[in-house]
């Protein structure tokens, strides 16, 4: 009966080096053949093999880790079924950004001790160690029960819960349609299932949006400062690492060569890439144009594009504004203490106001608005670290997903004229998904809706 | 005063639709059976409403009749009207529902059950249950006659303690004024049986000639009905059906009830058991859903020669004098004759957790119960459960293994399956949210789920069964030759597409795919390209809905391979919980009480965690371990 494929990490989390995330299941290989970007293909490497390469989301193509994984065919592997263990860089974020995508590619997020419960069960494990077995499953889950309802407790929980009421409020007028044909309730038609589910997903999109926040939050933003020599880079990196003396650090790249300073804006970390390439252009030679920042460029969610308003645009400049109008860019003028002789609407033409920005670095005026700038960019406007909930633990995000995919499925349904009983699977899909972050189950309560909240009878 | 009246395979007890469907199945199994009622002027007597079927309960009917029952049967030749409800839903919940002649339904049952073989059928009160170490053998009745039995089937309906209310009057009583069974009841305490008491309650029955029906609208049957039986082709009723009418309570009917609830039993407390939230009466409508003005009633006429109309919507227990005049402010009631008052009544019922799934009780091995006193309410609930337990009561009597229908295979698995698993704190009727695979669970293919089984226990005739096969192949190779029939973007293909209002073909596709498409049927490909073997519409329906719905019926046919694995898991029956190092309290009490037959069985416990279900699986795992070493060793 352990015939799914189940995923979880199997390192303690934490900040160690190295952290393992375990597949298991008779599957365990194709699902991590596809997301894994290597010169061997793990469907055809021989078990007990370690390959070297990246994770990579196929959808996007983004690359989530510098990885080693090793492939350990059934029944010579801890659970007796096939095995992938991929071994990442330590840290909660490169993990966790591992077993989502295995989590989102359809392999399931292992119970509470699973991993040796299913080790038993094949028969890798002696009878004599059955009642450790159970104590492991018991600990660890009353260890996930604990967590679990102090989540259900929290603010998670205070977002969800009224989604999961919007539901099954949909869910119990479609079920008093199909079993009270003739009863005087209005039928439920496929706009209102639209609207209804289409609110849903708007607020099913928020949370999970919340998760790209709070991985914002916690990752920071990887930034570019770009700009000819002179612009005023490297005035900007000291103008920001003023106001944040004592954040500044050093992390040595780990799969890339350049070195990234950390520095906090209001709240948001920013990963300033190639720093060290600014101080030395500033320093030395002039020569060094934009090239060696163009590198960092590919890799970045925000560029802070600086132009010296003090110049005319130089032609690499102008390449610039055309080639960055349609990433996370937020254009400085710098040096607004000395004349503007810059065409500011080649500038204007293609950035929103609200996109650029005039500081003085030297005088350290107009950080703020840059501040707010980028606030804007990445949260809409006010950041709300303070009150806002982040969805961050992996499961919630995989059930947020999953419950995203049945709305969609259940709107698409009803705008094809699909009968009501069937798009009902997919709202109560999308449901029961919520009530999985919540603890919740189904069934009775769906009961209770119907009789509290229509008049039925004979 | 006792003397030995008979001896018996199967005894069954109560003759309402769950005794009848019991008996006439064991005795069709070739178990000599006994059906003993207390008044034989009431077999398969409709104490509530004049009808049968509507969204699960009609599918009930068919699985019944798939499995070789009788009700659908009975029905048919029985009938008054015929709709087919939620036509314009998927087909998954398309219900029949029918409105029966009572008088004939009953006539034509007893009819049946007096020719069938194997059969006896006797008037008497059951009042004490012979029960030997644990084993039921029998009965002894009100005069003392015993009837010795290898198993015995409870069907006791409402009789069972029953008590009618209405108003301040309480008396003990079954159904329309019938004997209740009083003494039988504390002989199934003795035996170790738990007992609940519910409550449930009908309307005032009216006089045709005092209605003024043009103050109603009129809601006909279908003109070309279906029916409920795979082997009815046709009821000449049929083309003479009579209408039902739809009228509404009134302000006034409100304020009546309002000014006399101090009235009401509902709310006075005389009424102790607990009643069903999807029946209640108008009363308890009223005060919980104050803000709606007004309910619909529904007249229904009980029968062809009878000129008594159920008045459906106004279930009640309020005082005689109260009823009439809430009757009097309904309009096209205005000058209404009361022939029946309606009543509240209350009964014992056996906790149904103390079955398994077969139906037998778990205290008293070869004692099975049926219907009402398992906790439901319904005619088809009580013939669904009526059928499984004269079935395994049968295979019992003949040592065979009992048989169970799961919740992917029929309406009657969901229903039995929460009943014995959930158990119910009030009378427990299904409805079509409580199948979790619904989409499988069609009104249309009850034969392709149950049809098989019913010919393997031997209640399907070799005939029926070849029919069935053969209807089976036609729509298999029908369903194959769309796939390979190629349609191309010619003249002819394209009129008809834009006739039905959808895109035309860019290139040529095969039928499949084109009658996938929301605008075109079964019907519309026909005309193009008809088959080459003679088809039924039945077996047109079936090609259709399988082609069209094939995406989602392969989804939940997954889901069930999927749960499947955790229902092949069998748990022993002696397993003994309190020596399983690990399991939360919770979960031990409710798994020693259950006693789950399956892991899927124990996951559908409230109460029960996957951490516990986890445990067992490894206390299973270690014990068959041990087994196994025992026997090399």
């Amino acid at each position: 009966m352990n015939e799914d494929t189940i995923a979880a990490v199997a390192t303690a989390l934490g900040e160690g080096s190295i952290a393992v995330v375990r597949v298991s299941g008779p599957d365990a290989i194709e699902r991590v053949a596809p997301l894994f970007k290597s010169k061997a293909d793990l469907r055809t490497a021989p078990t007990h093999t370690v390959h070297y390469g990246w994770m990579v989301d196929p959808s996007g193509g983004e690359v989530l880790d510098e990885v080693l994984v090793t492939v350990m065919k059934g029944p010579r592997s801890f659970t007796a079924e096939n095995v992938v263990e991929i071994s990442a860089h330590g840290g909660i974020v490169a993990v966790q950004s591992v077993l989502e995508l295995l989590l989102r590619s359809g392999v399931r997020m292992a119970e509470p001790g699973e991993f040796t419960k299913r080790a038993f069960l094949n028969g890798r494990i002696d009878l004599a160690q059955a009642e450790a077995v159970i104590d492991l499953i018991r600990s660890k889950s009353n260890k996930a029960f604990q967590v679990a309802r102090k989540q259900a407790e929290g603010a998670l929980s205070k977002e969800i819960t009224p989604l999961k009421s919007q539901l099954i409020e949909l869910l119990a007028h479609v079920e008093v349609n199909i079993d009270y044909p003739e009863h005087d309730v209005a039928e439920v038609t496929a706009g209102v299932i639209r609207d209804a589910c289409s609110q849903v997903l708007a607020q099913v999109e928020r949370l999970l949006r919340t998760a790209n926040e709070g991985k914002i939050l916690r990752e920071g933003i990887v930034t570019a400062i770009v700009g000819r020599p002179n612009a005023g880079k490297s005035s900007l990196l000291n103008a920001l690492a003023r106001e944040n003396k004592a954040i500044v650090t050093d992390i040595p790249g780990t799969t890339r060569d350049i070195v990234e300073e950390s520095v906090t804006l209001s709240g948001i970390p920013l990963r300033l890439l190639d720093t060290a390439g600014i101080r030395e252009t500033s320093d030395v030679v002039e020569r060094i144009g934009v090239e060696r920042s163009r590198g960092a460029l590919s890799d970045a969610d925000l560029i802070l594009l600086v132009l010296n308003r003090h110049e005319p645009l130089h032609e690499d400049e102008r390449q610039l504004l055309e080639e960055l109008q349609d990433r996370s860019t937020i254009v400085v003028l710098n040096k607004t203490d000395l004349e503007g002789r810059l065409e500011l609407d080649e500038v204007t033409r293609r950035y929103s106001a609200d996109r650029i920005v005039s500081i003085s670095a030297r005088e350290g005026t107009g950080i703020d608005e840059l501040e707010k700038a980028v606030s804007k960019l990445f949260f809409g406007g006010a950041i709300e670290s303070a009150d806002l909930t982040y969805v961050s633990n992996v499961r919630h995000i995989s059930l947020l997903h999953q419950s995203k995919r049945s709305l969609e499925d259940a709107i698409t349904a009803a705008s094809d004229g699909i009968p009501v009983d069937l798009i009902q699977i997919d709202i109560a899909a999308a449901w029961e998904a919520l009530g999985e972050i919540v603890g919740d189950s189904v069934g009775e309560s769906l009961l209770d809706q119907i009789f509290s909240k229509f008049c039925l009878g004979k | 005063m006792g003397y030995l009246a008979g001896e018996y395979d199967v005894i069954v007890i109560g003759a309402g639709h769950a005794g009848c469907e019991a008996a006439l199945v064991a005795a069709r199994m070739g178990s000599e059976t006994l059906l003993l009622t207390i008044n034989l002027d009431m077999v398969a007597f409709m104490p509530c409403n004049p009808s049968v079927g509507g969204p699960a309960k009609g599918h009930v009917v068919r699985e019944i009749d798939a499995l070789g029952g009788e009700m659908g049967r009975n029905i048919d030749k029985t009938f008054i009207q015929m709709r087919m409800l939620n036509t314009g839903k998927g087909p998954a919940v398309h219900a029949l529902r029918a409105q029966a002649d009572k008088f004939l339904y009953q006539h034509k049952m007893k009819e049946t059950i007096e020719k069938q073989d194997h059969l006896t059928m006797r008037q008497g009160m059951a009042e004490e249950l012979i029960v030997e170490d644990g084993v039921c053998r029998g009965v002894i009745t009100k005069t003392g006659a015993e009837y010795r039995a290898k198993t015995v089937v409870l069907t006791t309906g409402t009789y069972l303690r029953g008590k009618v209310i209405m108003g301040e009057l309480m008396y003990e009583s079954g159904p329309n004024n019938q004997q209740p069974s009083v003494k039988l009841s504390e002989s199934l305490r003795q035996v170790g049986l738990q007992l609940v008491r519910f409550k449930t309650g009908t309307p005032p029955r009216v006089h045709q000639d005092t209605i003024d029906f043009s103050k109603t609208e009129i809601q006909p049957g279908d003109d070309k009905p279906k029916y409920f039986s795979y082997e009815t082709e046709y009821a000449e009723q049929a083309n003479d059906q009579l209408p039902c009418w739809l009228t509404y309570t009134s302000e006034e009917t409100h304020q009546i009830i309002n000014d006399n609830l101090h009235r009401a039993p509902m709310f006075s407390g005389a009424i102790e058991g607990t009643g069903p939230r999807y029946c209640p009466s108008i009363e308890d409508k009223i005060v919980r859903f104050a803000d709606k003005p007004k309910h619909q009633i529904f007249l229904e006429p009980e029968g062809r020669n009878t000129k008594e109309y159920y008045v459906q919507g106004l279930s009640t227990s309020m005082p005689e004098d109260v009823q009439l005049q809430i009757l009097r402010s309904i309009p096209g009631l205005e000058k209404v004759e009361m022939m029946r008052t309606g009543y509240a009544i209350e009964y014992d019922a056996v906790v149904p957790t103390q079955l398994w799934p077969s139906l037998e009780t778990k205290v008293v091995s070869h004692l099975f119960t049926a219907g009402q006193i398992n906790g439901t309410s319904g005619y088809e609930e009580a013939a669904g459960q009526g059928i499984m337990a004269g079935i395994n009561a049968a295979r019992k009597a003949q040592g065979l293994e009992p048989v169970i229908i799961d919740r992917s295979q029929g309406y009657i698995g969901v229903m039995i399956d929460d009943l014995v698993t959930k158990g119910t704190n009030e009378p427990y009727r299904l409805l079509t949210s409580r199948a979790e695979y619904r989409l499988l669970l069609r009104h249309d293919n009850a034969d392709l789920r149950l049809t098989p089984l019913g010919h393997e226990i031997g209640l399907i005739s070799d005939d029926r069964h070849a029919r069935f096969l053969d209807k089976k192949s036609r729509v298999e190779a029908e369903i194959a030759r769309l796939k390979e029939t190629r349609f191309k973007p010619d003249e002819a293909v394209q009129a008809m597409l834009a006739e039905s209002g959808t895109a035309p073909l860019q290139n040529s596709v095969d039928g499949v795919t084109l009658l996938r498409r929301p605008e075109l049927t079964y019907a519309h490909l026909e005309r193009l390209s008809p088959s080459p073997v003679d088809l039924t519409e039945d077996m047109k329906e079936q090609v259709e809905i399988q082609i069209k719905y094939t995406g989602y019926i392969e989804k939940q046919l997954q889901q069930v391979e999927r749960l499947g694995k955790m229902e092949k898991k069998k748990i022993p029956d002696d397993i003994d919980y309190s020596i399983i190092h690990g399991l939360a309290t919770e979960a031990r009490q409710k798994l020693d009480k259950i006693r789950p037959l399956s892991i899927g069985q124990a996951s559908r416990i409230s109460g029960v965690t996957p951490a516990d279900l986890s445990i067992l699986l490894v206390h299973l795992e270690s014990y068959s371990r041990v087994g196994a070493a025992r026997n090399s060793g």
